[in-house]
């Protein structure tokens, strides 16, 4: 029998890896991840966790320690925020160009200076380009959930490319809920043992990660962006199945809510998107006709879900909890590189909000669409970027 | 002990590698793997064994090897490390093998951390004493007076005392070597493979490249390195300090050679001055004057080390 348990996000992270038997965790404590990295020694001390836990002296070792442990043969599990994201930066290409399933939470952090503890995007979109599958989660349910989903993806021989699990920091870190575990039975039915493409073998041995010409690098590139394509259909599959299984379904790649009728949709990543349920509720009521469609899977970037709501609604308002300085969020961004072919896209505005932790509450996200509104009214969208809440 | 007929006539470093000739740290791998045989795991960050392996689509090693970032050798190791263990395989040599770069500068901190958690993994310093794969410019390494190309006049200060900061790690093992004396070698590899926990072996391998030696001087330069002090063979084994033959025979100044024999061989030392020398010497006077202080203590100062 499943159980419920009320506990924060963090400590979830560190249940769903122990669910997934996970057997090497390298890793290294920054505010707000710490909690996922005690519940996990807490778990191994007690000997509930058969795993080797490398209390590495950084975290590009964290990283480094994961990469030759799951080139080594086991699976693995490393968290981080921020500035610690930030030092693994070189190491994320590595793991991803090794194509190794290696599964991260990333519990989301302002980047500094000035220093900052409270959650924004601007670490993990930093590391867009890294080849990283990257998650984006509303709930501490979904935390759980998406890490063992990660693995089955991760391994699968169409993907082998590691994923990256973000949780806005506070905002669900350190937030208790009731969450649903399920048996450990269930799960191991779920998620096979490891598997990965390759391996250090002593009796079948490479170099791994060698010199290679540009008569050869192209073709491997490829080869990354063949997998998260692929992934782009398996992240579904294997969302229905986990629903099927255990009862939560998160819309694979994109999570609609009131789309169907919906004239403007509210485009969000993380928390934000259940603030924007809630806002869609209260604006509904009042005759508006909205709906919010939270953008779960950031990469691969669900292009093609996009351009579905798109044929219909008549304007997308991003919600960005990032900047990409001198540009806009990359959300905003990334709609509108998804619209540049249709026929008659819907118009397209960039909401910049919640940086550093500021809140956003379904009140900010009601006035961002009452304000999308007028300009859809209008047929123009009056300002490219719009910073809410902004002190003068 | 190994004598020379002893080591196996397998080669397991395969011809065709793509070393500088005369390179010193290709004769390093070629006894590594004959000491340790196949039964290794290597992880290798950017240096010149990433050029000396081959490029895609091939190899001229016949172990598995990780190829991994700069600075983070140690790091990869630990990872190797704790998965063989998690698989219950046993008998295989996680092994370490980065230049001097990559050892002594950046990736001094992921070894620190290494060899604190007492991982159990042989780290080996291939020491060329300079950036030799991006085109000699200056390390840690690099010695006193020596020409670079990030120091065309000489470098300014001294070369970092690496195998005496890892034995501050209290770790096991610690042990210099260098190819010219491959018995050696292969005797303190099979020795550090038979010891738990973390085994440093620094190797000063001579590199005609960067050097400006000629490459049939390369097991020559090793050994004047040796009998003229600058590099002293010794072992650090739980704390305990044992200079090697040939250098335990070299406590007594008289019986060094004069350094100038291994200076004037190189194109990296023609800038030196007189004077230069002069402080060479006083240098080298030192420590040994700590190698024989170190070697007579029986209770010596890393007495306790890599025991708890």
């Amino acid at each position: 029998m499943a159980r419920m348990i009320i506990d924060a996000a963090n400590h979830l992270a560190g249940y769903a890896a122990k669910a997934a038997r996970v057997k090497v965790v390298a890793a290294y404590p920054i505010t707000p991840q710490t909690t996922v990295v005690e519940k996990i020694a807490e778990f191994v001390e007690s000997g509930e966790m058969d795993t080797e836990y490398i209390r590495v002296e950084s975290e590009h070792s964290a990283m480094v320690a994961c990469i030759g442990a799951a080139a080594a043969g086991v699976r693995t599990f490393t968290a981080t925020s921020a500035h610690g994201l930030a030092l693994m930066h070189e190491a994320l290409h590595w793991a991803s160009g090794s194509r190794l399933p290696i599964v991260m939470a990333v519990v989301n952090r302002a980047m500094g200076a000035p220093w900052s503890i409270w959650p924004d995007f601007s670490d993990s979109l930093s590391q867009r380009d890294t080849g990283w599958i990257q998650f984006y989660c509303a709930d501490n349910q979904e935390v759980f959930d998406t890490i063992i989903q990660a693995y089955k993806l991760c391994e699968d021989e169409r993907v082998f490319l590691p994923a990256m699990v973000c949780l806005e920091g506070f905002i669900l870190s350190h937030t208790y809920m009731p969450v649903k575990i399920p048996d450990q039975e269930e799960i191991d039915d779920f998620l096979p043992p490891y598997k990965s493409g390759w391996i250090l073998d002593i009796n079948r041995p490479l170099s791994h990660a060698n010199l290679v010409s540009p008569e050869w690098y192209m073709e491997f590139r490829y080869m990354i962006q063949e997998a998260m394509e692929n992934a782009k259909r398996l992240i579904l599959e294997i969302d229905k199945e986990y629903g099927e299984r255990f009862g939560s379904e998160y819309g694979g790649l994109l999570e609609k809510y009131k789309c169907d009728d919906a004239d403007l949709i509210l485009l969000t990543m993380g928390t934000m998107g259940s603030e924007a349920k809630i806002a869609v509720d209260g604006l509904r009521k009042g005759g508006l006709k909205v709906g919010s469609a939270r953008v779960r899977v950031y990469r691969p970037f669900p292009i093609e879900e996009i351009e579905k709501l798109a044929v219909q609604a008549q304007m997308f308002t991003a919600i960005d909890r990032h900047i990409s300085f001198g540009m806009e969020g990359f959300l905003a961004t990334e709609i509108k590189a998804s619209l540049v072919n249709q026929k008659d896209p819907p118009l397209v505005a960039g909401f910049i909000a919640g940086l550093g932790g500021r809140d956003v509450t379904a009140g900010t996200i009601e006035k961002i669409a009452k304000k999308s509104l007028k300009w859809m009214r209008v047929g123009k969208v009056e300002k490219e970027t719009e910073w809410v809440d902004l002190r003068e | 002990m190994v004598t020379i007929k002893e080591l196996p006539k397998e080669e397991y470093l395969l011809s065709g590698h793509a070393a500088c000739a005369g390179c010193g740290p290709a004769i390093a791998l070629r006894l590594l793997f004959k000491a340790l045989g196949n039964n290794v795991v290597l992880a290798v960050p950017a240096c010149c064994t990433t050029v000396i392996q081959g490029p895609y689509p091939y190899t001229s090693f016949t172990v598995p090897l990780q190829n991994i970032l700069f600075e983070a050798t140690a790091a990869a190791a630990s990872g190797i490390v704790a998965a063989l263990r998690q698989r219950n395989l046993k008998g295989i040599t996680v092994v370490g093998w980065a230049g001097d770069g990559g050892t002594v500068d950046i990736g001094i901190q992921a070894l620190s951390g290494a060899a604190e958690r007492e991982t159990d993994f042989i780290y080996i310093c291939y020491d060329n004493e300079a950036y030799g794969n991006t085109g000699m410019q200056r390390s840690g390494a690099t010695p006193f007076g020596a020409w670079t190309t990030t120091t065309p006049s000489g470098k300014k200060e001294r070369k970092k005392d690496m195998p005496l900061i890892m034995a501050a790690h209290r770790i096991p093992y610690v042990a210099t070597a260098c190819p010219s004396y491959p018995i050696d070698f292969v005797n303190k590899l099979r020795k550090a493979r038979e010891i738990k926990g973390t085994k440093y072996i620094h190797i000063l391998a001579p590199c005609p490249t960067g050097w400006r030696y000629d490459t049939s001087k390369t097991v020559e330069l090793g050994r004047l390195a040796v009998q003229t002090g600058l590099w002293a063979l010794f072992e650090i084994e739980y704390g305990k300090f044992k200079l090697n033959p040939p250098s335990d025979r070299l406590v007594d100044e008289a019986k060094r050679k004069p350094v100038k024999e291994y200076l004037a061989l190189q194109g990296r030392f023609r800038n030196l001055t007189e004077e230069d020398i002069k402080r060479i010497e006083r240098w080298v006077d030192e420590d040994w004057e700590q190698y024989r202080k170190l070697a007579s203590n029986s209770a010596s100062d890393f007495a306790s080390y890599g025991k708890i």
